[in-house]
């Protein structure tokens, strides 16, 4: 490890694996933060107390919360900057494209879902600007849990308050239904892009792509209606 | 089969020089014989653009067996046509029905320039090659050809990834138009057997280096370029040049 210089570091960072490499690795640990978010949202289906009791007790980590913050700001930020590059290389690859470009059909993974992901991408980021202005920056209402000391933030209301709003559930759904074309290719397209793929393990993980997508989405995409219909 | 000769429309890129501006023609050709290979149906029209005057199209090829990589066009819209494992030159035309329109355009990328009508201009591969896809050996007589044991499945994946001519679909097809499949066969093969030891590390370095400077876009996992390829090459090789690469960078190359 010593031997690995910074001018190395730099080096595969500019380099056409280096770069999907770390897309790939920031995409797992996106995909990872997606599985703890969705987790974290089941409060949402037992009430009010169980969603402030789960965001208290993360706010309670202090420090800690602050650290996964700027360190889910940084992925973000590289896989955002890596995919817009990749796709301008596209362009600059091929400045006069097909009259006619068909798929060569299967093993092709060429789908809207690859196609698509700067696009998907790209409402993605713009969404996790809003979604975080609107939720961990939004407005502060205070409640007591039950058999508690202190007041907590009350993130069930602020949460309720949005999804009251039928444009913002139609919002929300809209996303989430993008998100589930991003990851249909995504889950897939890390693991080739750090090299954890082989002929034997291909059609197994482009199948598991398919599931983790729908039950990714399908996860996020049913909170905003239920609490809507709900309250 | 039918056996009658078939009347085809095509639509074929014509371009008379790398910076000149190109445009489609049209031809239709009546006497098509469905046991004629895709490329013997583009001497068909050749033969008569010649003998009334006009300039023929310029197309590449050699062996015409599917093994030398020199023909190569993107036909209605896919790389070497819509038989998979099959270059230009062994598609037949029994594929095609009487009365069918083809467009035929020659592979595009930039750092595949145009020459001229379907040709280009693929010695940016070479230089990929070039930039180590070789392996350094004393040469001299043949060594026994059990000198070097290769445990058969390593033999059978090495070969696998050796099938590649070279022909350039695999860019063609790439909507980035990404060298990365060509690039990763002859890494991989190479990484597989004992001879490509020695280089290793430096030549996955320098071929995915080599990849950038020739203006070859990234590759977006979309592994169209297994779909067309006429040896069938996996892009499980892709992962494999990526795993290379990363560990040639961490332990120094």
């Amino acid at each position: 490890m010593s031997q690995v210089s910074e001018s190395k570091i730099l080096k595969f960072y500019r380099s056409q694996t280096g770069r999907k490499f770390i897309t790939g690795v920031t995409g797992i640990g996106l995909m990872g933060f997606l599985v703890v978010h969705l987790a974290g949202n089941l409060g949402f289906f037992i009430g009010g107390d169980a969603v402030n009791a789960y965001t208290a007790k993360l706010h309670s980590l202090g420090p800690l919360v602050l650290i996964v913050e700027i360190g889910l700001i940084a992925i973000v930020l590289f896989h955002a900057i890596l995919g817009i590059s990749i796709a301008q290389e596209k362009k600059r690859a091929r400045p006069e494209g097909y009259a006619l470009h068909v798929s060569g059909g299967a093993p092709s993974r060429m789908s809207p879902a690859s196609k698509s992901m700067i696009w998907t991408g790209i409402v993605l980021l713009l969404f996790i600007v809003l979604h975080v202005w609107q939720f961990r920056f939004g407005p502060h209402y205070d409640t007591m849990l039950p058999g508690g000391v202190e007041p907590v933030r009350d993130m069930y209301k602020v949460v309720v308050d949005v999804f009251a709003d039928p444009v913002w559930v139609a919002i929300y759904m809209g996303v989430m239904v993008l998100l589930g074309f991003h990851l249909r290719h995504g889950f897939w397209s890390a693991f080739q892009s750090i090299g954890a793929m082989s002929s034997r393990l291909s059609n197994t993980m482009y199948a598991a792509a398919l599931v983790f997508a729908v039950l990714i989405a399908l996860g996020f995409f049913v909170l905003p209606l239920y609490l809507h219909m709900v309250h | 089969m039918s056996h009658d000769n078939m009347t085809i429309h095509l639509r074929v890129w014509r371009q008379s020089g790398p910076n000149a501006k190109g445009n489609f023609e049209q031809y239709t050709l009546d006497t098509v014989n469905p046991h004629m290979s895709f490329l013997e149906m583009l001497d068909v029209l050749n033969e008569r653009l010649t003998k009334e005057g006009q300039v023929p199209v310029e197309f590449d090829h050699d062996c015409r067996e599917g093994i030398c990589g020199s023909c190569g066009v993107v036909i209605n819209g896919t790389a070497h046509g819509p038989q998979q494992r099959t270059a230009s030159c062994q598609l037949h035309m029994r594929h095609y029905k009487d009365g069918d329109a083809i467009t035929i355009e020659p592979w595009r990328a930039k750092a595949f320039p145009i020459v001229r009508d379907l040709v280009v201009d693929r010695t940016a591969f070479d230089r990929i090659q070039e930039a180590g896809g070789y392996v350094s050996v004393k040469t001299g007589s043949a060594p026994d050809a059990h000198a070097v044991p290769i445990g058969k499945e390593v033999a059978d994946e090495a070969f696998d990834y050796a099938a590649c001519i070279g022909c350039g679909a695999c860019v063609a097809a790439c909507p980035n138009a990404s060298a990365s499949l060509f690039t990763a066969a002859k890494i991989s093969q190479l990484a597989l057997l004992p001879q490509g030891q020695p280089e290793r590390k430096r030549r996955v370095v320098a071929m995915v280096d080599q990849m950038k400077v020739e203006g070859f876009g990234d590759c977006s996992n979309h592994g169209e370029c297994e779909a067309v390829c006429p040896k069938g090459i996996s892009i499980a090789g892709i992962a494999k040049m990526r795993r290379e690469y990363f560990k040639a960078i961490l332990t120094g190359k």
